[in-house]
């Protein structure tokens, strides 16, 4: 298989010798060794999700005078609409109770108020400042996981960097490339007859003229083709009896799995997965949240479950641009806020522990009286996070204009 | 080739502008000035879905400037036909009112087996008809969009609808949304597409799809107890959703000059603005007990307690703000011209913007009289989004569609990536390449150029024959000439061209007969979809 892909790349380059500009996959030196590299998968909770649902800080004094109907009750032994308790201040929602296992297995770390320096309140702004890595800064032109791309060793595969999506996020953007799809099984040329005609006659139209982005990425489209033909992705069950839950998000984690265990190189995965945006009727143990944090973490255990032993080369990482204002609205939700749960899941993370400070919920505690106040800048965690699992530099420049604190958050040994 | 076609465009310019000259000094029978086709080409791309077979010569027939005004008032267009195909999705003219009660959300009884997964599909559909379905609101309108995209002789106002919905955007998805959003394209985006900025911005403000969708609807003073209704006794408050997305998204831009407080101020100054019987016909409704009547500071204005009147004063602070014409001025520059908007077209356009109120004729008029609209730098760097490719290879194939093929073309646009009414971020769709040039969507692109070409859409009729001009098959190269005059007329490149020549070299490609006496019969589909799918038709 291995022999297969190189191959293939190779004749690819050849190929591809003759006419003008290389595309960006193969100036990454194709044909280097490649050893089987670990794999990042972030996520994103875009609408800024509410973290302290997510993760209840429930023996803060100040959490159930603030949230009347939306609170979820103290953890109770046997209780499974009660939060699920981590370290006796912490709980997770009843609903993540399949993530319990990870955490016990100290595979699963929390960040409980994490975010970013800017205080900007605007969904659009947070997530571009969250995803360029440069908050503050809109003229960003790529984004901090595409410099990490950029930052990773030799590597030729097409499948190096995934967002599951019809669109390529900010966040992957750069000069290392990356690639955008819906669905594994649709990324093919699908014509009445001899597709195979109309598939080299694309890519004849896309090898041949200048090298800018909508030829790069042609040439990237038919390399990858061709490679996820070849590596069977398609063809691998969900394995270890793991059960997806229905909808996008749950299918982008079992098609990233796919990718992972059919060995096509990838190194970064990335999906998004929404609806976190509860300014209305939020809900408790149940309802709204509830049903969007149940899908969420019963699909992160199914891949967790799917992988196996593949699990020990995999580091999941979660965020979203900003978190919810502690006190409940007049709508029995909540508004945009500042800090935010984020999540970190894998085999080399030193889990079962909350990383980072906790900054409290009393009203002289909450960022500008209203929220909870950031005690992690996301650049630490995200930086801390990328160059140990991808084995990048320490002093890779993921986010320009902005200096690497000394001290590390003690996410690994 | 491109510096060939620059150097017309640029002659062409002169030739415009000089017209537009004589125009204004009042001269009415001063000769029609010739513009050669690379410019009506160029123009074409950029304010209709792209040229159908046939369209240069009729801009030619009666002139560039007087097709442009013409554009520029739909009202003087005939557009009878597309009107009549309309007829037959009946939800696009309903009230509020007759659609809520004529495509209702299933009962609690029927929510309640859903939920419980125990409904079979047949049950379900016995239960719950897929014609009486909410979903028919949403399909009925993505497939007019699309084929008014497709049909309409009205092209440039098409554009502005989805130039303007985008602006204000609202997600089906959300809610009641999907009840009000036929009512808020019809009655608040189509009228006012080529009107007045403030019309629309107050028109969108008033609007149930936009109270909802941004929540405004449920904005009420702090420290507000529900009197009446089954919310009795519940407090409501302050809900910050809309005012934020006023202030960012629909005048001043995030970079315009405003604080946390301003937003506070703002939503504080619409508490009130609701809807009144949301699931009936929701109406806009002030109700005085949700207002909070204190002094409100906004940009540095004070907003003296007049109820209802205070969102009023918000909406004319916003209007007149020099960052709001600045803003608006430069979207429309980014559609119209360039990723990158030129800075001093910009300026100009936002000058137009303050001189003229807002008025979007006169906005859009300074663009296309610009030099930077037309030079050369600009013709073909612009990405087409998903609809407008699905939109421009229907138009370029001369296909007929149906109610039914412009649901298909709808879908296929969403496939690429860009599904009508399906963007949930207040931001709307992206209008900048980067966001729709990826592997995936190139494939998607791809796939349904050959879909369309081989005629695989359901309800979409391509008829090849008319496009290579009844060509006869057993001359590919013909054919392949004809292919590209009709598809990429003055836009193949060198590379483009020797590629798809070489395909004529192919036995799939011209099916040499048995006896090898040469090509029979070209595969004109498989061609076609060739030229739909090169870079260049991906441009505009």
């Amino acid at each position: 298989m291995m022999l297969t892909r190189r191959a293939l790349l190779l004749g690819g380059a050849c190929a591809l010798a003759a006419t003008a500009g290389p595309p960006r996959f193969l100036t990454r030196a194709a044909g280097a060794a490649e050893a089987r590299g670990k794999i990042l998968v972030a996520l994103f909770q875009r609408g800024a999700v509410d973290g302290l649902s997510m993760v209840v800080p429930h023996a803060d004094p100040a959490y159930y005078a603030a949230r009347p109907s939306i609170a979820l009750p103290r953890p109770r032994r046997g209780d499974t609409a009660a939060a699920v308790d981590l370290d006796g201040f912490f709980a997770l929602h009843p609903v993540l109770a399949p993530l319990q296992p990870l955490w016990d297995a100290r595979t699963l770390a929390i960040v409980p108020a994490c975010g970013s320096p800017d205080v900007t309140r605007s969904h659009f702004d947070a997530q571009d400042y969250m995803e360029s890595g440069t908050p503050g800064v809109k003229s960003t032109p790529d984004g901090w996981l595409g410099r990490a791309a950029g930052a990773l060793p030799a590597g030729g595969s097409p499948f190096r960097t995934v967002a599951l999506g019809a669109r390529l996020p900010r966040v992957l953007r750069g000069d290392a490339g990356a690639l955008a799809l819906t669905s594994l099984e649709r990324f093919d040329v699908r014509a009445a007859g001899a597709p195979g005609v109309s598939q080299r006659g694309f890519e004849s139209l896309y090898r041949e003229g200048v090298a800018d982005l909508l030829h790069g990425t042609g040439r990237e489209t038919f390399e990858a083709v061709k490679m996820l033909k070849s590596a069977g992705a398609t063809r691998l069950a969900p394995a270890n009896g793991a059960d997806y839950p229905r909808g996008r998000f749950g299918e982008s984690l079992r098609q990233i799995a796919q990718l992972i265990r059919a060995d096509v190189g990838l190194r970064i995965a990335f999906a998004d997965v929404e609806g976190w945006d509860t300014h209305v009727g939020q809900g408790a143990e149940q309802g709204q949240l509830a049903n969007r944090l149940r899908d969420f973490g019963a699909a992160l255990a199914a891949f967790a479950r799917d992988l196996g032993d593949r699990m020990a080369d995999v580091l999941v990482l979660t965020m979203s641009e900003f978190g919810r204002t502690v006190s409940e609205n007049g709508n029995r939700g909540t508004d945009h806020g500042h800090a935010t749960t984020m999540m970190v899941m894998g085999a080399d993370v030193r889990g079962g522990r909350i990383i980072g400070g906790w900054p409290g919920l009393a009203m002289e505690q909450r960022f500008e009286g209203r929220d909870l106040a950031v005690t992690t800048d996301f650049r630490t965690l995200f930086h801390q996070v990328a160059t140990h699992h991808l084995a990048l530099p320490a002093a890779a420049p993921l986010f320009p204009g902005w200096t690497i604190p000394p001290r590390t958050l003690g996410l690994f040994a | 080739m491109r510096a060939a076609m620059a150097r017309r465009v640029v002659a062409a310019l002169v030739l415009s502008l000089l017209a537009v000259g004589i125009a204004g000094a009042g001269t009415t029978d001063a000769a029609m000035p010739v513009t050669d086709d690379a410019t009506i080409l160029h123009v074409l791309q950029r304010v209709t879905y792209g040229p159908r077979p046939g369209d240069v010569a009729r801009v030619q027939a009666i002139g560039l400037e007087a097709w442009l005004e013409r554009q520029l008032d739909p009202a003087r267009v005939d557009d009878s036909a597309v009107e009549g195909a309309l007829r037959a999705m009946p939800t696009l003219t309903m009230s509020i009112a007759d659609l809520q009660r004529e495509y209702p959300r299933p009962d609690a009884e029927t929510r309640r087996k859903l939920a419980a997964g125990n409904l079979d599909p047949r049950e379900m559909r016995e239960m719950y008809p897929v014609e009486k379905r909410p979903a028919r609101i949403v399909g009925e309108l993505q497939a007019a969009r699309m084929l008014r995209a497709v049909t309409s002789e009205r092209q440039l106002q098409e554009i502005m609808v989805d130039f303007w919905f985008n602006h204000f955007n609202v997600f089906a998805g959300k809610g009641e949304v999907r009840w009000y959003l036929t009512a808020y394209e019809r009655d608040v985006i189509r009228p006012h597409a080529l009107g007045r900025f403030p019309d629309l911005l107050r028109a969108t403000a008033h609007h149930p799809a936009m109270l909802f969708y941004l929540d405004n609807w449920l904005s009420a003073r702090p420290g507000y107890v529900v009197r009446g209704g089954p919310n009795q006794g519940r407090r409501a408050g302050l809900n910050e959703n809309y005012a934020r997305e006023l202030l960012e998204l629909h005048t001043l831009g995030v970079d315009g000059g405003y604080t946390q407080a301003d937003v506070t101020e703002v939503a504080r100054a619409f508490t009130g603005w609701t809807i009144d019987r949301p699931r009936q016909d929701a109406r806009y409704l002030y109700r005085p007990p949700l207002h909070d009547y204190g002094d409100k500071h906004v940009l540095g204005r004070v907003l003296r307690a007049g109820g209802e009147r205070d969102g009023e004063e918000v909406l004319a602070l916003l209007i007149e703000h020099p960052s709001t014409a600045r803003f608006i001025a430069g979207k429309l520059v980014r559609r119209f011209v360039a990723d990158d908007p030129p800075a001093a077209l910009v300026e100009r356009v936002a000058a137009a913007h303050r001189s003229s109120g807002g008025d979007i004729r006169t906005m859009l008029r300074v663009i296309f009289a610009s030099p930077e609209f037309l030079s050369p730098e600009v013709a073909g760097g612009k990405i087409k989004k998903p609809s407008e490719f699905v939109a421009s290879a229907t138009r370029a194939v001369g296909a007929a569609v149906d109610a039914r093929g412009a649901l298909a073309l709808a879908r296929a646009a969403a496939e690429i990536g860009e599904g009508y009414y399906e963007a949930s971020p207040p931001t709307g769709y992206p209008d900048r390449a980067e966001a729709w040039v990826n592997p995936g969507a190139l494939l998607a692109r791809l796939n349904f150029a050959l879909s369309l070409a081989e005629g695989r859409v359901p309800g979409v009729r391509t008829d090849l024959t008319t496009l290579v001009r009844e060509a006869d098959r057993r001359q590919p190269d013909v054919v392949l000439a004809r292919l590209l005059a009709g598809l990429l007329p003055g836009r193949v490149s060198e590379d483009t061209r020797a590629v798809l020549t070489a395909q004529l070299a192919l036995p799939e490609i011209t099916r040499l007969t048995a006896d090898d006496r040469g090509p029979a019969n070209t595969d004109v589909a498989k061609l076609a979809a060739l030229v739909l799918g090169a870079p260049e038709f991906q441009r505009r």
